[in-house]
């Protein structure tokens, strides 16, 4: 990887700095210690021309300024690399600097609604105070009109995130939670306004204050999460490190970041690499496995003018490929416009929080309204009858309410996330828990993405160690598989590498090979079954053939178990052959396991699915599955999946493993049933809390109790999610630990 | 009553304050990385201007 590095051109990344300087943010794996910290900042800063070298501890990410006459960023790559730190450099993307904006801006609106509410209570306790002692009107006037004068504009600073959205909403024809709570602060506001200038001994102005700080606090918490989920993915994406071989007019070869290619670009796929760009052939042929795309394991053959998609790996020849823009092929566009009609059903969900609010506003509202008609009809005076009622409308302003499903979220989302799972809808949570059929993809999903040997126990130990030495020196797919089988080995020194055969050594003297069986001089051997794939071994007299298979992930048993004890019916739609997919589902007990399945057809089979009444999670990786994902009612998909399939997912996992897949069920099913708790007991707060109210009990001091008393009780409970979650983790820990440490220690 | 007259106003005055010292402290950029500084203050290396 880092002698790779060293020959790309990373021009792309690197922006303009003050006084000529240039700088890079790099996206960094590893970071999982506070002296790793000192020591990056202090290898770079002593790189000549490194003018300035800052990690961000919590988003895993390194600003590098640099002097552009002395270093380059390669050579900053490369000396990370030597350093032990796998780095990339990347760009935020629109949605992450979207993301960042808002959590800015709501961090300020937190801020003024803090300051604000402090200000007014210091205000409002003397005043409390003094109405039971000896406070003049006169005083007390000042103090309102005090309060009115920092209330009202922090209202109108801090308020903007509520207005702006019950403002949409209305528009938009369906009211959501932010419409009640903008009607109670403004009707609060208000009226105090009213009441201070009436010389009254009541105003509401650290209430609606109140409010806002409680909510506001909500809001960031939740964007906090999905901010830094974002940042994580975004580190993901771009530490994959996809780098293209980018061919210009002279012919000569630049290695050039995947994201910097243009449409028209020509780019040489060698053997053994992905191809990172959709495009058509320009010269060359070869043999390419398509699985990430289409899911067919079987091996197709391509020459000039045929398409080839992003994913798909190379296996024989070189090819020069043209890039096309995404979106041109024909099989991206038929899985482009399926994803795009299958989107709209699940667009229509309605969040819990959101239906809640539907019942919800209309009772508060017809409530407020009655009180207001039963005082006036009891001949209370119109004066007091309105206090009355906009007290009823303060004190049911849903802050329990509108925390209940934040605080959840939050909650959750952190337990996801150390599980190595990104959500990417906020409302996936929320769908997930109301599962009731899973079905898998079959390739890359089932089994891991890339080939593994299945016959090692078959093989002399030995000379398979060997093997794996000497395939640590070619690229081709098969050799890489083999590869995998040795940690910390180092390749044998002088290797050849004969064209379309294999590689050879001298290993103590006996001439060690490795490729095709011409080649290694040995036996054509039948494979265990159809989708195997063979590369043989020779040393001296001793032969061996290697059987290389997609295999499962290393739970995938297990967690189809627990899955089907758990109640779940479970499926496989698969893109590959049906006698591929026959002899796996047989394998796992799952009975209906149905192969050959082009986009459309799984989608079909989906909306059959759904119109039996059934809730189905799709789980898959593939471009052919990315309709599919979009239009089951929940989807996932491992973090090798296809870029496009990963858009459509509603959460990303990061393991080799299948237990992420376990795991969100059981968080979201978890975290619906403390969302739904907390509805509750905001309901029970009501139920106490608006008879008071009705009754004309409610002064300034009683809501802002109740009002933080209901609040921090949803938060608290909330926050017992936390024990149930790690406990379930502990117990679960030995039958499935998170495959990779250092992803698990950023998770 | 009259000690409000002064009372009132520096009260206020040291909520803006500490108000704009968060406003400022934010546009610095000091809540993007809520993590790093622990460390950062054990370190004995002064950064490199």
């Amino acid at each position: 990887m880092s002698d790779a590095l060293t020959t790309v051109d990373f021009s792309s990344f690197v922006r303009s700095a003050e006084q000529g300087r240039a700088s890079m943010d790099l996206a960094l794996d590893g970071v999982d210690c506070a002296t790793c910290m000192d020591d990056i900042e202090g290898t770079m800063q002593k790189v000549a021309g490194v003018v300035s070298a800052r990690l961000n501890l919590t988003t895993h990410r390194l600003r590098l300024v640099w002097e552009p006459e002395a270093t380059n960023a390669s050579a900053l790559v490369a000396a990370l690399a030597k350093g032990g730190y796998r780095a990339y450099p990347f760009e935020q993307s629109r949605v992450e600097q979207e993301e960042t904006r808002r959590t800015q801006w709501l961090l300020k609106c937190l801020g003024v609604a803090g300051f604000a509410a402090m200000n007014i209570m210091l205000l409002s306790v003397s005043v409390w105070s003094g109405n039971v002692t000896d406070i003049t009107p006169e005083t007390r006037d000042f103090f309102h009109w005090l309060s009115a004068l920092i209330a009202l504009p922090a209202a109108a600073y801090a308020g903007q995130p509520f207005f702006r959205s019950a403002l949409a909403s209305m528009r938009a024809g369906k009211l959501n939670m932010d419409f009640p709570i903008s009607l109670g602060i403004l009707l609060a506001l208000s009226m105090s306004v009213v009441e201070t200038a009436l010389h009254g001994e009541e105003a509401y102005f650290d209430s609606a204050i109140m409010l806002l700080l409680f909510l506001l606090a909500g809001r960031y918490l939740d964007q906090a999460m999905r901010k830094r989920t974002r940042a994580a993915a975004g580190n993901l994406a771009a530490l994959k490190g996809e780098v293209a071989q980018r061919l210009n007019a002279e012919g000569a070869l630049t290695a050039v970041p995947v994201s910097a290619l243009n449409k028209g670009d020509h780019i040489l796929v060698r053997p053994g690499d992905r191809v990172p760009a959709d495009g058509v052939i320009l010269s060359g042929s070869s043999e390419i496995d398509t699985s990430l795309v289409t899911g067919e394991t079987m091996r197709a053959r391509v020459g000039e003018g045929a398409r080839v998609y992003a994913g798909s790996m190379n296996f024989e020849g070189a090819l020069t490929v043209e890039v096309t823009a995404a979106g041109e092929g024909t099989m991206l566009d038929e899985v482009a416009r399926l994803v795009e009609k299958a989107g709209e059903a699940r667009s229509r969900y309605m969040r819990l929080a959101d239906r809640a609010a539907r019942v919800y506003a209309p009772i508060v509202h017809v409530t407020a309204a009655s009180t207001l008609i039963f005082w006036l009809l009891m001949g209370a005076g119109a004066h007091h009858s309105i206090i009355i009622a906009i007290s009823v409308l303060i004190i049911t302003c849903p802050c329990a309410l509108a925390l209940a499903v934040p605080a959840v979220q939050v909650v959750a989302a952190g337990h996801l996330f150390r599980a190595g799972i990104f959500l990417n809808n906020a409302d996936a949570l929320e769908r997930l828990a109301e599962i009731d059929t899973i079905v898998f993809d079959k390739t890359g999903t089932l089994t891991l993405p890339d080939p593994n040997v299945v016959n090692a126990g078959a093989l002399e130990p030995e000379l398979l160690r060997r093997a794996a030495r000497l395939a640590l020196s070619s690229r081709h797919p098969l050799a890489l598989a083999v590869s995998r089988l040795v940690v910390d080995a180092a390749p044998f020194e002088s290797v050849e590498e004969v064209a379309g055969a294999g590689v050879r050594a001298l290993v103590d003297g006996v001439e060690l090979r490795l490729g095709s069986a011409e080649f290694c001089d040995a036996h054509v051997h039948q494979p265990s079954s159809a989708d195997v794939s063979l590369i043989y071994v020779r040393f001296g007299e001793e032969r061996a053939a290697i059987e290389i298979r997609q295999s499962l992930r290393p739970d995938a048993f297990a967690i189809v178990e627990t899955l089907r004890q758990r109640g779940f019916d479970l499926r496989i739609f698969s893109g590959d052959r049906p006698e591929a997919v026959a002899p796996l589902a047989r394998q796992l007990g799952i009975e209906r396991a149905d192969g050959g399945m082009n986009p459309a057809q799984k989608i079909a089979a989906i909306e059959a699915l759904r119109d039996q009444g059934r809730k189905v999670l799709m789980v898959g990786d593939g471009i052919n599955d990315a309709p599919a994902l979009a239009a089951a009612y929940a989807s996932l998909s491992p973090i090798t999946a296809a870029d496009l399939a990963q858009a459509q997912a509603d959460a990303v996992f990061l393991s080799d493993r299948l237990a992420p897949v376990a795991q969100a069920l059981e968080i979201a099913r978890q975290s619906r049933a403390l969302m739904r708790q907390n509805l509750w007991i905001s309901v029970l707060y009501n139920t106490f809390a608006v008879p008071l109210a009705i009754a004309g009990y409610v002064t300034p001091l009683i809501a802002a109790a109740a009002m933080s008393g209901s609040s921090i009780i949803v938060t608290l409970n909330a926050l017992r999610m936390r024990g149930v979650a790690r406990k379930d983790q502990a117990e679960r820990a030995p039958v499935a630990p998170l495959s990779v440490a250092t992803q698990e220690h950023r998770a | 009553m009259n000690v409000l007259i002064y009372l009132v106003p520096i009260a206020l005055a040291l909520g803006m304050t500490a108000l704009f010292a968060f406003m400022w402290s934010l546009k610095n950029g000091q809540y993007e990385d809520s993590e790093g500084p622990a460390h950062r203050i054990l370190s004995d290396e002064d950064v490199k201007k």
